[in-house]
């Protein structure tokens, strides 16, 4: 498809602007403007132009509003139209970030109560809303971590244990926390070996990052055992809450011996993700690390009112303002929606769902770490079908000709030709049986017409993507010199 | 069960069926008995929609700051928004999606992304973009990591008139023993203190981050900097504001060599803080040093153009604890957004919007310069869209008078003095607002010194 630069042409513009209703009294010294005769290269085109443009281009993704979207750990469930329309109200979009907190009473309120569900949906006691995606999140908790260990003199503790299963923000955040990773094996099981983590802790140990449901899809059923073994050697644990579907009025987080840990908004609670954010990261955490929460917090005083405080302790901002509000006014609405029954039936659901389709497709590909019941995702290998000819990759491109998203592929890293498939709640019994029909069909063609799967995607607005190409002959931004106006 | 679940009971015990269990408790048997919850939550009674409606028209109506006429900036701006922008942001198709792994089935996000990173570069006067951060703040601290990482060097020089909660951010992003953040001090007239960082620089500085107009509003050359720490190995990082650039000699024109910058101005709504979305720029050769998502172009087994994530290999899916940042999500939507309201506003559109923000701001500064007892600080200096005056009264009680009329006056900046506030005219404040504001705090200050 042409491209906004390629539909451009000198004179075209897409808004009706006031004329300037006020003097023009100064000037911009010439040594300061802008070179090239103040061109910026912005394409000009009508305003219909642009929308068709836009239109054309959203046409060709998939997304969860057209079908089924099984990306493992992603979460992809149905988002609420009504919650669009709530975060676009006047008083809440129209809002500085810098206003007095007491003309800002009802976002501030909003903003502690949702503090408070997330509290009592973890078990925990104390919030930071701020951090805009899970990643972010995860460099909070940590970030707390580290201040919880130098506030008692034992700076040393920088060695983050997590498991080899773990997701890759997992270690990219222990870098970037100027810690060190230390992995941890997996049983024959899929869990986490105990034995292995007793090994592994030690003086250095500031924290053992674990993600529960884990990347398996399997509860780690130990995790008594585990918590135990880092709080002995003196160092806390930290809760990757991606896979929190799987236990919304099932299991706290707390309960099992985590200190803090974040979740994803836009994956448990339903808020859009976008096309790859906004997200939003909430972390939670003990009332013992709550003090080193990142700046600012939002507060009760004893007089009723709300406002935001800084912690004495905090280790810091992580955003120039409060964080992603408009996602955490959908989330609110969510869980207002639900209640704690609505809640619990979301992740009972979600459990209901996985595992059926766990079930159906047990005959057609191998499952490694198939010991009983998975919670909200399980993860496939497709070394069966990698025998024939047909990679994990080909499975998945197929899959998109079906008019399904694939589900995550090639993690976690300990499962060859991972399949990772996450169905969430929201889908209907009968949806998944026209997914188990294209997954089926799929592992007949991989062995009686493999060139179907491995020429896949056909039915696709474009065909397989060259990556090797794309990182060869880099194109990052189109050429100045083509349709231009610049 | 909820609107969101489509399985009933009797879909339910047909699945269990399947699974080969009696009954839902069963599926929990990974769970050690004493964790699984034997009371529900402690959460409201679930809500309709209608009755959801009205909880939040509540909640918007005691954000009384938003009804006010917004002359508060420092980072977050009060500007007009095209209908259109909201309408492309609405199709499920980009706001119902995930991450555009699958790029067959994701062509609408990647080309989009892809132009707005054409866009981002072309503005910033720079040779390429990512694909957005969280937020401005988070991309200068972002930042300064990758300046690190390609020189080697481990000090960054941030100037004194960059955003405080930037600065802030970049603090806690570079918070380690073996990282040294010094500050640039600014002269008396605001601009930035050359000879101090002259001086600073010395002995292995990976960069230099200036704010470009600077917190003040001060439109400054930001040439010099970039002279002097290229002079020593080092980058020059600059924070632009995208708003003053139709306008501003480009920061790549004057030697950046990375440029981030908020983008909530391009057809963001303030929203409380977010969510917004932060931009990087960065000449081509830094390309594999950048965080975050990147969008390339190639072509598909036909020869047919498409586009796909590209460089994955810094990221941190692929390389893990060697990966060039954390981030995973970062604002896809925001800079969907973003291209969006500078596809419509388009070449003269944003030159127009950037040209009454600088008209508009002149025009207040002036009606407020008659008034007895206001001054400008820093006024060797020209400004585009905010300033700072020095008030005859305190700029918070200034502050609070001008909400009971209805005016939201901008920012006290008591670290400036009592009396300092930093004001900002977006172009969708009228000329009546303007000279409403003027009036009262002709008003407020009347007294003399109180």
């Amino acid at each position: 498809m042409k491209t906004v630069f390629e539909i451009s042409s000198p004179g075209r513009i897409g808004v009706s602007l006031p004329d300037l209703d006020v003097p023009a009294t100064s000037e911009i010294p010439p040594g300061l403007l802008r070179e090239n005769g103040g061109k910026t290269g912005l394409p000009e085109a009508t305003e219909g132009q642009i929308l068709r443009h836009y239109v054309n281009l959203s046409t060709m993704n998939h997304h969860v509003d057209k079908g089924m979207y099984p990306l493992g750990s992603c979460t992809m469930k149905y988002n609420p139209k009504l919650h669009e329309n709530l975060a676009r109200i006047r008083g809440l979009s129209g809002l500085h970030p810098l206003v007095p907190d007491e003309l800002a009473a009802g976002s501030l309120e909003l903003m502690y109560r949702l503090g408070e569900f997330l509290c009592e949906i973890t078990g925990f006691e104390g919030v930071s809303l701020q951090p805009a995606a899970g990643a972010q999140g995860e460099f909070c908790g940590i970030m707390i971590i580290k201040s919880y260990h130098e506030s008692r003199g034992e700076k040393q503790r920088n060695e983050i244990l997590m498991p080899d299963s773990a997701h890759g923000t997992n270690p990219a955040t222990s870098t970037l926390s100027d810690c060190v990773v230390v992995g941890v094996e997996s049983n024959e099981y899929g869990l986490v070996d105990p034995e292995d983590l007793k090994r592994k802790v030690g003086p250095l140990t500031a924290a053992f990052m674990l993600t529960n449901p884990n990347t398996l899809g399997l509860f780690e059923s130990r995790i008594e055992e585990l918590t135990s073994i880092v709080h002995e050697a003196g160092g806390l644990n930290y809760m990757d809450g991606a896979n929190m579907n799987a236990l919304l009025g099932i299991a706290k987080p707390r309960e099992m011996g985590f200190d803090v840990c974040h979740l994803n908004l836009h994956k448990t609670f339903s808020t859009p993700h976008g096309g790859g954010g906004p997200g939003s990261g909430p972390v939670i955490c003990s009332e013992e690390l709550a003090r080193f929460l990142p700046d600012p917090v939002v507060i009760r005083e004893d007089d009723g009112s709300i406002r935001f405080s800084r912690n004495q302790d905090s280790f810091g901002r992580l955003l120039a303002f409060q964080g992603n509000i408009g996602v955490l006014y959908k989330a609110y609405a969510y869980i207002r929606t639900l209640g704690a029954e609505g809640l619990r039936e979301v992740s009972e659901n979600a459990l209901i769902n996985a595992n059926y389709l766990k079930s159906k497709l047990a005959d057609y590909f191998d499952n490694p770490f198939d010991n009983g019941p998975c919670m909200h995702e399980f993860v496939l290998s497709g070394d069966r079908q990698a025998k024939l000819g047909v990679r994990t990759l080909d499975i998945a491109k197929r899959l998109l000709d079906y008019g399904f998203h694939a589900p995550t592929v090639y993690f976690p890293l300990i499962v060859h030709e991972a399949l990772m498939i996450e169905p969430t709640e929201t889908e209907s019994l009968e949806e998944l049986d026209t997914f188990v029909e294209a997954m089926v069909s799929i592992a007949g063609e991989a062995v009686e017409k493999p060139y179907l799967v491995t020429d896949a995607p056909v039915n696709t607005p474009v065909l397989r993507l060259d990556e090797v190409k794309a990182v060869k002959d880099l194109c990052v931004v189109e050429p100045v010199d083509k349709g231009e106006n610049i | 069960m909820s609107r969101f679940i489509p399985n009933q009971n009797e879909h339910r015990e047909k699945m269990l069926r399947e699974i080969g269990v009696g009954e839902f408790g069963d599926l929990l048997e990974p769970i050690p008995e004493k964790y699984r919850l034997k009371e529900k939550l402690q959460l409201p009674e679930p809500i309709s929609e209608l009755g959801l409606n009205r909880e939040f028209e509540e909640f918007a109506s005691r954000n009384t700051g938003a009804e006010l006429a917004c002359f508060l900036g420092a980072g977050s701006y009060d500007h007009f928004i095209p209908a259109a922008v909201d309408h492309i942001l609405l199709r499920s198709e980009f706001y119902t999606a995930y991450t555009p792994y699958q790029a067959e089935v994701s062509q609408g996000t990647l080309q989009a992304i892809f132009e707005y990173q054409t866009m981002i570069a072309r503005l910033t006067g720079m040779e390429m973009a990512n694909a957005s951060m969280y937020d401005g703040a988070s991309s200068a601290a972002e930042a300064c990591l990758m300046a690190m990482r390609s020189t080697r060097k481990q000090r960054i020089l941030i100037a004194g008139s960059l955003n405080p909660r930037w600065q802030d951010v970049i603090r806690t992003y570079l918070k380690r023993d073996d990282f040294e953040i010094n500050e640039i001090p600014f002269l008396d007239d605001g601009s930035l203190d050359l000879e101090t960082a002259g001086k600073l620089i010395e002995g292995g500085t990976a960069a230099v981050l200036v704010q470009y107009p600077n917190y003040f509003g001060l439109i400054e050359d930001i040439q010099p900097a970039a002279e002097l720490i290229h002079g020593s190995g080092g980058l020059l990082i600059v924070a632009a504001d995208p708003v003053a650039l139709p306008l501003l000699r480009s920061p790549g024109d004057a030697g950046a060599d990375i440029v981030v910058g908020e983008g909530q101005s391009m057809g963001i709504p303030m929203s409380y803080g977010g969510p917004y979305a932060g931009f990087m720029a960065a000449s081509a050769k830094l390309a594999r040093k950048m965080p975050g998502r990147i969008i390339g172009r190639t072509t598909d087994r036909a020869g047919q153009t498409g586009y796909v994530l590209t460089l994955q290999t810094r990221e941190q899916h692929i390389r893990r604890d060697k990966a060039t940042s954390n981030i995973c999500s970062n604002q896809a939507l925001m800079a969907l957004a973003n291209s969006a309201y500078l596809s419509l506003m388009g070449e003269r559109g944003f030159r127009e919007i950037s040209s009454q923000c600088y008209h508009k701001s002149h025009y207040l500064e002036k009606k407020l310069l008659e008034i007895p007892g206001i001054s400008r600080l820093f006024s060797k200096i020209p400004f585009f869209r905010e300033f700072v005056i020095s008030l005859p009264v305190s700029s918070i009680a200034f502050r609070d008078r001008m909400i009971e009329h209805g005016i939201l006056a901008g920012l006290p900046l008591v670290e400036l003095g009592e009396g300092a506030m930093l004001v900002t005219v977006t172009e969708k404040r009228t000329r009546d607002e303007i000279d409403r504001y003027a009036m009262a705090a002709a008003e407020i200050c009347g007294g003399g010194t109180s």
